[in-house]
């Protein structure tokens, strides 16, 4: 009962009673306890008149919100008539004269398409020099390294190794497989179509082999690994854990991306032979079903149509796709600025770009391999 | 009246126990000090204060209430009725000083835009900041800037609880004495209850009414700043040695 009784008192809501002589405000005048009825405080508030008396005497609490509510409805002045209890004009006070605040900063605005133009260019040239930096740093590193092999961070690599790869086993064997099955599927319906059922190893073992399998890991990874390294980097620039190292005296580049961008070169072509190889048995099994082809014949045939050099290929590219995405990575994430946001746009901004290099240096790929490891 | 209740508490995380039977209660006007050694669990006391952890076993009531009492709409309500500091001020980092001075009244809806900015205002001139620091982003600030501006949003909504987590640790003396007798002064002017953690013996003994020292999982003692101080037990003794050094000479030369 007592508790009650507290309670109630506590949270006596804010009263206007309106008399012949004036308004009588009782209650506790705060944010919180207004809040529920505020709309129809303002609208009594505003039905007041200039002469009316004031009487807040029976106010409990007056907070800023509550002043500054009465304030401007007295038009930022005291009432001649008011009866005020003195411990309310402290509430007063403090909102009478707030400072002004900065006008916001305009709003920045592209006047012209030149200038758009122009900061666009400028931001392309400042990622390609934070890029031209990061292979300069880090090869200097891997230059470095041989002649102190004490300072070689197996560790860092190893571990990265492992988080990149060996990690990323299961769900790209699932990715393989299911890829393989699909293609060869499709590809065995029009096949039959011009009783070409052979040509089924020939499309796999091209198609796999030199193409897909590197393309499609590196899209898992660059989500993957290219994400979480952009994160770890970015807070670990946000927590100034980064600084930190620097005033040890330990290089970021040699602990922190070289061993990185070593572990996923290394790891990358492994994950592709992994993935291309579980393509080509889901290929093989979808073949034996749709097609009944043996899938001891499916891989005897293989190496004949296929030529070796595909596969060097393929791992070749794995590499490059995998050094790839890990510079990106830590491009975007030693760019992060301390705020949340920045992370987000930072790690967006990683994945989309290492996905969309990994294209673009497929391409060249194809153009510059042309001529190899196709049977004439 | 009674605005924090704690009664029998006990926490424990996996095998480590924090707390072995707590009882604490926290009058209206009360500026309770909790101290006690690194790792006897204040800032878990405070989170359980503030319904962000839960006891292991006990009750907590705030405002006479346990934290998950009543209705969504009532715990929400209740949740407005104190402010909280953190010890790294955890600000937002991506919006701007105003604008997180301004969220929690936004998040209550009704007020005006204009209402709004002199609330804000106010409350920056209240923690003496410049006007100029409410459009710099959290990163731009200094460490007793981010404290000022935290506490500014921690008193947006003039709670009738202020919960301060290490509020002068990493200010410079001068910062922390400005610190305190900022809280002081609200204190007085607003009627705020206020329950901190600290390891500075100087705003402690410049800003409590009442201390409760933690030891051993327990709260060892509740009282006065002078009972406590006549104490005789270990901790007390190596929280306050730096104090009672200061009062006699250390060295002749001191003389």
């Amino acid at each position: 009962m007592k508790l009650r009784a507290h309670h109630a008192e506590a949270l006596t809501p804010p009263r206007i009673d309106i008399t012949r002589a004036g308004f009588a405000l009782h209650g506790h005048w705060t944010l919180a306890c207004m809040r529920p009825r505020l709309h129809a405080l303002r609208r009594d508030l505003a039905s007041s008149a200039a002469e009316m008396s004031w009487d807040l005497s029976g106010v409990e609490r007056l907070d800023a919100f509550g002043a500054l509510l009465l304030w401007r409805t007295w038009g930022q002045r005291y009432p001649e008539a008011l009866v005020m209890p003195g411990l309310l004009v402290n509430s007063f006070e403090r909102i009478q004269h707030p400072p002004e605040p900065e006008p916001p900063p305009p709003p920045h605005r592209m006047h012209s398409l030149f200038q758009r133009l122009g900061q666009g260019l400028l931001e392309v040239g400042s990622h390609v020099r934070g890029m031209i930096e990061l292979i300069g740093h880090v090869t200097s590193e891997l230059w470095r390294l041989p002649q102190h092999p004490g300072e070689i961070p197996w560790v860092e690599t190893s571990a990265a190794a492992y988080k990149t790869g060996v990690q990323a086993l299961p769900v790209a064997a699932l990715l393989g497989f299911l890829i393989g099955i699909v293609l060869s599927y499709l590809s065995a319906l029009q096949l039959q179509n011009f009783g070409a059922e052979t040509f089924l190893i020939n499309i796999l073992g091209f198609g796999v082999i030199r193409e897909l399998g590197p393309v499609l890991v590196a899209i898992l990874v660059a989500g993957r690994s290219g994400s979480a390294i952009t994160a770890q980097l970015g807070v670990m620039r946000v927590t100034e854990e980064i600084d930190a190292l620097a005033a040890m005296g330990v290089s970021r580049h040699q602990r922190l991306i070289l061993p990185k961008v070593v572990a996923l070169t290394l790891a990358m072509p492994l994950l592709v032979a992994w993935t291309s190889g579980l393509a080509l048995v889901g290929g093989a099994l979808a073949a034996k079903m749709q097609l009944n082809i043996d899938i001891w014949n499916f891989f005897e045939r293989l190496p004949t149509v296929v030529p070796l050099g595909n596969i060097g290929i393929g791992l070749g590219k794995g590499a490059v796709f995998g050094m790839t995405i890990a510079m990106i990575g830590c491009h975007y994430g030693l760019r992060v600025k301390p705020n949340t946001e920045s992370l987000s746009t930072n790690t967006t901004a990683s994945v989309v770009s290492s996905i969309t290099a990994v294209i673009i240096i497929d391409a060249i790929f194809a153009v510059l391999t042309r001529t190899l490891g196709v049977p004439r | 009246m009674s605005v924090v209740d704690i009664v029998d508490v006990k926490t424990s995380f996996g095998r480590l126990q924090v707390h072995d039977g707590i009882n604490l209660s926290v009058k209206q006007g009360d500026l309770l000090a909790l101290v006690g050694g690194s790792g006897e669990g204040k800032t878990t006391l405070l989170r359980h204060i503030a319904g962000l952890s839960a006891p292991t076993s006990g009750e907590v009531r705030l405002f006479g209430e346990r934290y998950d009492q009543g209705s969504y709409r009532e715990r929400r309500l209740r949740r407005q009725r104190f402010g909280m500091l953190f010890q790294h001020g955890a600000l937002f980092s991506a919006l701007t000083v105003y604008d997180n001075i301004a969220f929690p009244l936004r998040e209550l809806g009704g007020l005006h835009e204009d209402e709004v900015e002199t609330l804000v205002m106010s409350r920056l001139a209240l923690v003496e900041l410049d006007p100029h620091t409410a459009r710099q982003m959290p990163a731009q600030l200094s460490g007793g800037m981010i404290k000022r501006a935290a506490l500014a949003r921690a008193l947006a909504l003039e709670p009738e609880l202020l919960l301060l987590d290490e509020p002068t640790a990493g200010l410079d003396p001068d910062r922390s004495a400005g610190f305190v007798s900022l809280v002081r002064s609200l204190h007085d002017s607003l009627g705020l209850t206020v329950v901190f953690v600290t390891h500075d013996v100087d705003s402690l003994l410049a800003l409590a009414n009442r201390v409760a020292v933690m030891a051993d999982r327990r709260i060892l003692a509740c009282d006065t700043p002078e009972e406590i101080m006549c104490l005789d037990h270990a901790f007390i003794d190596t929280f306050f040695r730096s104090l009672r050094q200061y009062d006699e000479p250390m060295t002749p030369w001191m003389r």
